[in-house]
């Protein structure tokens, strides 16, 4: 075990750990984006799962990688409309819309992918990293941390960006008062409805971009279900942030490297079967609620729709 | 009583039966027909023929002799399914962890049953591996139902990941301890054949169908017909008020899950004591979250899931063969229940929206 810690496996876990969170963390940033307007977004497994595909689609044809991550923004969103339309608009059960998209959107990307691609799995050409300048020279660190796709830079800057946000624009404010107290939002002459449905369509296109991300950077190809639940553990993330977009990072972080280990203890050869490795995130899931449970929060009208003038 | 429970008798009095009937036979045929429809649409768009494809799904699902024992055969998993969530829904809880709590129970079985075979009695084998089933899925739910009744943690999440879990356990399971060295695919030892669930009569199809059946239907009686069930639904419907009538809210909430995820142990059981024999490393038929829409269609009622069952068995035998001959990916019944559950919706957001228009 002890020879196992080289220093070229932590870097090679490391850098792991960051490709396998980004997608979390666009996911459970977009998530606590829904969750804080009060819509529980239960689909952002299938709004993933369809901005990968997109994501991957646009990319392999345009050549592009930046354009993948617009599509997958785009297909995340699409998905978003249908559950803002549903959920937000005419209030419909924000769990039973959410699991009826994450189905469809297994359903319809597997239909589409199998009449694209029959049974081969084309890949992307390898993407360009953007090794920051210094400090990618650092050694271990360096390479693990600051020699990605610009990406995932953005991704660590929106969780800042998304504190100063909530904290310190009216738009943070009405976003929150959309989840805590609707009535008093729309009193104050804000559009619930309005307000609410931005929310979801955001989280769309980060979870769309996080599933491109997935697809483009991380695998390099688009599988049928490859998301397998990362975007459950988006929602996880936001539950357990309670409204604090640098505990979605740090959590992100911490999931990262769990997924990370699962290839690494493979490529390190060592006899653990797959499953086992595969559990590691989901373990970890559990364990982190039974002990932190009493301090996750959700927002008090989440789930409930909202509408004008009922009580 | 008051001027408002008047005004509802009042309402209810002058409909003759067979027009609430017709109206219930709209709101779930028009969901049903939509879904169909739209799913034609995809396959159109995919340059295949719609009609030929259902037309495959119903001789294969419903009119070949063979077809329709394994359409029956299908219903059992299913309304043990049905049975466990119409348990967790109408007490308020929702139970997603269905797939893993249904592995689990399935490969424990699996592993249980050849063991036990060798060492006592066929009947007694089948009643052990029924129990155990039974407790194993229940267990599987202990941790959800905990952080649910203690803290208020939100189970769908919870439920979620312990699928998760459990399909990784599983799996483990089967390639390690409970392998069958004698097979090359991992898997566990097979139960020989006459050493099953019997057979019903002449047919395929297994008697675990009629537990299947019973289970529903006691399930249903249970939660509409006691006072147990008549609690269950209360803190379903308002738990604050549950608690302020006294009930012993964290302590049903534990049965609860209990119930709903033993239930479903119990299924993954019947269908490897029906019709496998045996669990394989990596199957996983997972059918949890496929027959949500069918609970909600029959509105959590007993025996109305029973012919949504039977309707949903018929798409997935049928669609395995129509798929394969028209080279349709069977993943397209996994789009069917997208849709299904989105016009589901859509109709009783129209059927409210109606009724509060002729209230008001």
């Amino acid at each position: 075990m002890a020879g196992l810690f080289t220093i070229d496996f932590t870097t090679a876990l490391l850098f792991g750990a960051v490709t396998a969170g980004i997608p979390l963390l666009l996911a459970g940033l977009g998530e606590q984006i829904s969750e804080k307007a009060g819509v529980l977004n239960i689909g952002i497994e299938g709004m993933m799962l369809f901005g990968a595909y997109t994501g991957f689609l646009v990319a392999f044809k345009s050549g592009s990688i930046w354009l993948g991550f617009l599509g997958g923004a785009g297909g995340g969103a699409a998905v978003a409309l249908l559950m803002a339309i549903f959920c937000v608009w005419l209030g419909m059960n924000q769990i039973v819309i959410g699991i009826a998209l994450t189905l469809g959107a297994e359903g319809l990307t597997a239909l589409l992918h199998h009449f694209q691609f029959s049974r081969t799995y084309p890949r992307l050409d390898s993407i360009e990293t953007l090794p920051l300048p210094l400090i990618s020279e650092i050694p271990v660190l360096g390479r693990a941390l600051f020699d990605h796709h610009p990406l995932v830079y953005l991704a660590v800057l929106l969780a800042f960006f998304l504190v100063w946000l909530f904290r310190r624009t009216y738009i943070g404010l009405n976003l929150q008062a959309a989840g805590d107290k609707p009535a008093a939002l729309d009193a104050a002459g804000v559009d619930v409805y309005v307000t609410r449905t931005c929310a979801v369509l955001a989280t769309g296109a980060l979870a769309g971009i996080g599933g491109a991300y997935l697809a483009n950077v991380g695998a390099g190809l688009f599988l049928p279900f490859m998301t397998n639940g990362a975007g459950f553990i988006g929602i996880v993330l936001a539950m357990l942030a309670r409204g604090q977009p640098l505990w979605v990072l740090l959590g992100a972080t911490l999931f990262g490297v769990s997924l990370a280990l699962t290839t690494a203890l493979q490529v390190a050869g060592l006899n653990i079967p797959t499953d086992v490795v595969q559990m590691l995130p989901f373990a970890m899931v559990m364990v982190v609620l039974v002990l932190f449970a009493r301090h996750s929060y959700l927002p008090p009208a989440l789930g409930l729709p909202y509408v004008r003038g009922e009580r | 009583m008051t001027a408002q429970a008047a005004s509802a008798l009042q309402d209810e009095a002058p409909k003759p039966a067979v027009h609430a009937g017709l109206a219930t036979a709209v709101r779930v045929l028009i969901p049903i027909v939509l879904a169909l429809l739209v799913g034609a649409v995809v396959i159109f768009a995919l340059g295949k023929d719609p009609l030929t494809y259902y037309g495959y799904v119903m001789r294969r699902g419903l009119l070949s002799p063979t077809g329709v024992q394994a359409t029956i055969t299908r219903m059992a998993p299913l309304l043990m399914i049905s049975a466990g969530l119409i348990v967790a829904f109408r007490a308020g809880i929702w139970n997603l962890g269905v797939d893993g709590q249904f592995l689990l129970a399935a490969v424990v079985t699996a592993a249980l049953a050849p063991a036990l075979i060798d060492v006592v009695p066929g009947w007694l084998m089948i009643l052990i591996c029924l129990v155990v089933a039974t407790l194993v899925g229940a267990a599987w739910s202990v941790v959800p139902a905990f952080l649910k009744a203690r803290y208020g943690v939100n189970e769908i999440i919870t439920t979620l990941m312990m699928t998760f879990l459990g399909i990784g356990l599983a799996n483990v399971l089967v390639k390690i301890p409970f392998n069958d060295p004698t097979t090359t695919v991992p898997q566990t030892a097979t139960l020989a054949v006459e050493d099953r669930l019997p057979r019903l009569f002449d047919t395929t199809i297994h008697s675990g169908v009629l537990i299947a059946i019973a289970a529903v239907l006691l399930v249903h009686l249970m939660m509409t017909r006691t006072a147990f069930g008549l609690k269950l639904q209360i803190v379903g419907a308002n738990p604050r008020a549950a608690v302020h009538a006294g009930l012993n809210v964290s302590r049903l909430t534990f049965a609860t899950f209990a119930l709903s995820a033993g239930l479903v142990g119990l299924g993954g059981a019947i269908e490897v004591l029906g019709v496998w024999g045996t669990v394989r490393a990596d199957w996983n038929p997972a059918f949890g979250l496929l027959v949500v829409p069918l609970v909600f269609l029959a509105r959590f009622h007993g025996v109305a899931v029973i012919g949504f069952v039977l309707f949903f068995a018929v798409l997935m035998i049928g669609g395995e063969s129509a798929s394969r001959r028209l080279g349709v990916p069977t993943d397209f019944v996994l789009l069917l229940v997208g849709l299904l559950m989105v016009f589901l919706a859509l109709v009783e957001y129209l059927d409210h929206r109606r009724r509060q228009a002729t209230q008001a």
